[in-house]
């Protein structure tokens, strides 16, 4: 099926060797933090993670998200889905190629990666999230792969890939409850310390991966012979006011518990990145904006119309894609690093190259789920169901 | 070789660690799981050895930060500590806060004027439950049956995790090459490489040749060490005697150095 990935238009060439350059230009920048070391970056000794893990955090969520498609459609039997699971099984496998990538990047010594699999700790919840990261990449590319190839044969997929199916839809919670896990069981970060954070990162997740996939199926319509579907998209847009709404719910549960209890390492990160701490407060704008575009998301979603008018289902995706991003990336980590455990101010701003290594990344995915989107459009032109 | 290597440092105590994981990875890398060369090393008479080892710090002994200077010193001469000009960037190992940075949850409006004012030190806790070793993936920083919280830098492949879990902001990461900013070079311990994480060793390659750790030492009498789990050990006396406070006990890690305040 590959071969579908290489014939393609000028405008997917072009496309293809954008996102490359893109990605070289991240690989060159990566190369100078491998010589000179992480102090290229803007993280610190307080605020010891940075975008890197930002990123990797909001992507587990996009991937995670994909169970969204394939959750109603293989165990609901919700058929309109039928036409879509493929991307999203498709947009998992590109997030998690972002997500591992983010993770290596991040390492001081990304040489040793291995040692993770050398000297198994199974107390670090690292070790965990390495397992079901991977795992969940080989699920969705098995998955992925045998389902398009059948349905380019035009027979029913192989009987044993169906438990496979099944086993991936926990394995999506799995990834974002462990990777929450990792911050919320640490016993010094009040923010993080909650028990709500991996329903959050879930309810965000559900939010974000599918306001995506909205975005992405309307370009393929736009783009290529394939569509959607009317039905398919307005489900896929009540899953993201749903969740999106969850999400906002679970905040304002933190917001509740930290500042009624008054217990101040539980408020003094709220306080950090609404109002600022101790005169310090990059980041107030930003959660501002977050929570003025998740509100507005909501509004845009909630009401009927709105929501099945193209133009205003595309801002909201856009406006809760970013929300969710600056709520997730930029707020979670930095929120939780700041004040530090000596009760320091110390502020995080990301450098130039770090950005642009992000982006390199970010490309990288792109260019992942462009060919494989590639080839799932070929195969439904192919066979006639586009 | 990971089950002998973790057992040579048990056994040690250990030269090993003190002069640094790199050259235990290396002797290993020469003799393979020879077994006798680690026998060979830990009969080492000179070194002193513990049950649990524990630090009691009398912060009545200092009035300014001056007073700690030299203890300071005394630990960054000894262990290579490279000073970077970027704060962001710095390596700690001993170093001085006011009482409401080291006591966050305790500190309090109406403090006791001295306390106030007194700079206090500031270093790794050892702690029984260490959150750092727990988030660690490679088991690159440990706790030994001492209770000597230690570090690997040959192994660790500097993911931070240790960072983020330690509620006492004890850990260092090398984000640029250490080796430039180190002013005195000690020959007898190992300098590291950019990328990895460190922090107090409790001075265990001194322990390995029966010498108090360097702080101990410079602090004229001020800091304590010795063992815990002895009832008649100097540290014990001190905590009978003493009213002495650790560091946000609340949160069960139970730190192994205690402040006589
Ligand atoms: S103080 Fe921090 S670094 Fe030291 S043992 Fe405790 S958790 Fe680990
Ligand atoms: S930075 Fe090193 S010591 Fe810390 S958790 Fe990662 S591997 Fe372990
Ligand atoms: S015990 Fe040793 S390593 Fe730790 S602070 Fe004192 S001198 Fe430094």
């Amino acid at each position: 099926m590959l071969e579908l990935s290489i014939k393609g238009s000028k405008k997917y060439y072009g496309l293809l060797t954008i996102l490359a350059g893109i990605a070289g230009i991240g690989v060159l920048f990566f190369l100078y933090q491998l010589k000179e070391g992480l102090g290229i970056t803007g993280m610190t000794r307080d605020v010891s993670w940075g975008f890197y893990i930002a990123n990797f955090t909001y992507l587990v969520g996009v991937a995670a998200g994909g169970v969204m498609v394939v959750l109603p459609y293989y165990l609901h039997d919700y058929k309109a889905f039928g036409k879509i699971t493929i991307l999203g099984e498709f947009l998992a496998i590109g997030a998690i190629v972002m997500c591992l990538t983010f993770v290596l990047v991040d390492l001081g010594q990304p040489m040793r990666i291995l040692n993770v699999w050398i000297y198994p700790s199974p107390n670090s919840v690292l070790f965990y999230d390495t397992i079901v990261l991977f795992g969940y990449l080989v699920l969705n590319l098995v998955i992925g792969w045998n389902v398009l190839q059948a349905e380019r044969n035009g027979t029913h997929y192989q009987k044993w890939l169906k438990p496979v199916i099944i086993l991936s839809i926990p394995w999506a919670i799995s990834i974002h409850t462990v990777t929450a896990f990792l911050f919320c069981g640490l016993p010094g970060r009040g923010f993080w310390l909650t028990a709500v954070l991996a329903p959050r990162f879930l309810a965000s997740a559900f939010a974000a991966g599918p306001s995506l996939l909205i975005l992405l199926c309307l370009l393929l319509k736009k783009f290529t012979k394939f569509d959607p579907g009317k039905e398919q998209i307005q489900t896929l847009s009540k899953i993201v006011c749903y969740a999106i709404i969850i999400n906002v719910f679970f905040f304002l549960c933190e917001v509740f518990v930290a500042f009624y209890s008054n217990i101040p390492e539980h408020m003094d990160h709220i306080t950090y990145l609404f109002m600022g701490l101790h005169g310090h407060g990059v980041l107030v704008p930003w959660m501002w904006a977050s929570a003025i575009f998740m509100l507005t998301g909501i509004i845009l979603l909630v009401v009927p119309a709105l929501r099945r008018n193209e133009t205003t289902l595309i801002i909201a995706c856009v406006v809760i894609i970013v929300g969710t991003w600056i709520d997730k990336g930029l707020g979670m980590i930095s929120g939780g690093f700041v004040p530090n455990p000596l009760h320091h101010v110390s502020e995080y701003v990301p450098t130039f190259p770090e950005i642009v290594i992000t982006l390199g990344i970010y490309a990288i995915g792109a260019l992942a789920i462009t060919v494989l989107f590639k080839m799932a459009v070929s195969v439904k032109e192919e066979v006639g169901s586009a | 070789m990971k089950s002998s290597r973790r057992g040579f440092l048990k056994i040690t105590g250990a030269t090993a660690v003190g002069l640094g994981s790199m050259q235990v990875a290396g002797s290993f890398a020469s003799s393979g799981t020879d077994d006798s060369v680690a026998t060979k090393t830990s009969k080492n008479s000179a070194a002193l050895t513990a049950k649990h080892w524990a630090m009691v710090i009398d912060t009545r002994k200092f009035h300014s930060a001056e007073d700690l200077e030299p203890m300071i010193e005394a630990c960054d001469k000894a262990h290579n500590i490279p000073k970077h000009d970027d704060k962001n960037h710095e390596i700690k190992w001993l170093w001085k806060d006011e009482f409401k940075h080291v006591f966050p949850t305790i500190d309090d409006t109406y403090l006791n004027d001295r306390i106030k004012h007194l700079p206090f030190l500031v270093l790794c806790n050892h702690c029984e439950e260490p959150a750092c070793c727990r988030a660690c993936p490679t088991q690159a920083t440990f706790k030994r049956d001492d209770g000597i919280v230690l570090m690997d830098f040959h192994r660790c492949i500097g993911c931070r995790f240790c960072m983020a879990a330690c509620p006492y902001g004890s850990r260092s990461f090398n984000f640029k090459d250490p080796r430039p900013a180190i002013k005195h070079m000690n020959p007898e311990f190992p300098t590291r490489m950019m990328g990895v994480v460190e922090k107090c060793n409790f001075c265990a390659e001194r322990l390995a040749v029966g010498k108090m750790p360097a702080c101990v030492e410079a602090s004229k009498g001020a800091i304590l060490f010795g063992d815990l789990k002895d009832s008649e050990s100097n540290v014990r006396k001190a905590l009978k005697e003493n009213y002495t406070i650790r560091r946000k006990l609340q949160l069960g890690a139970s730190p192994a150095v205690y402040y006589i305040v």
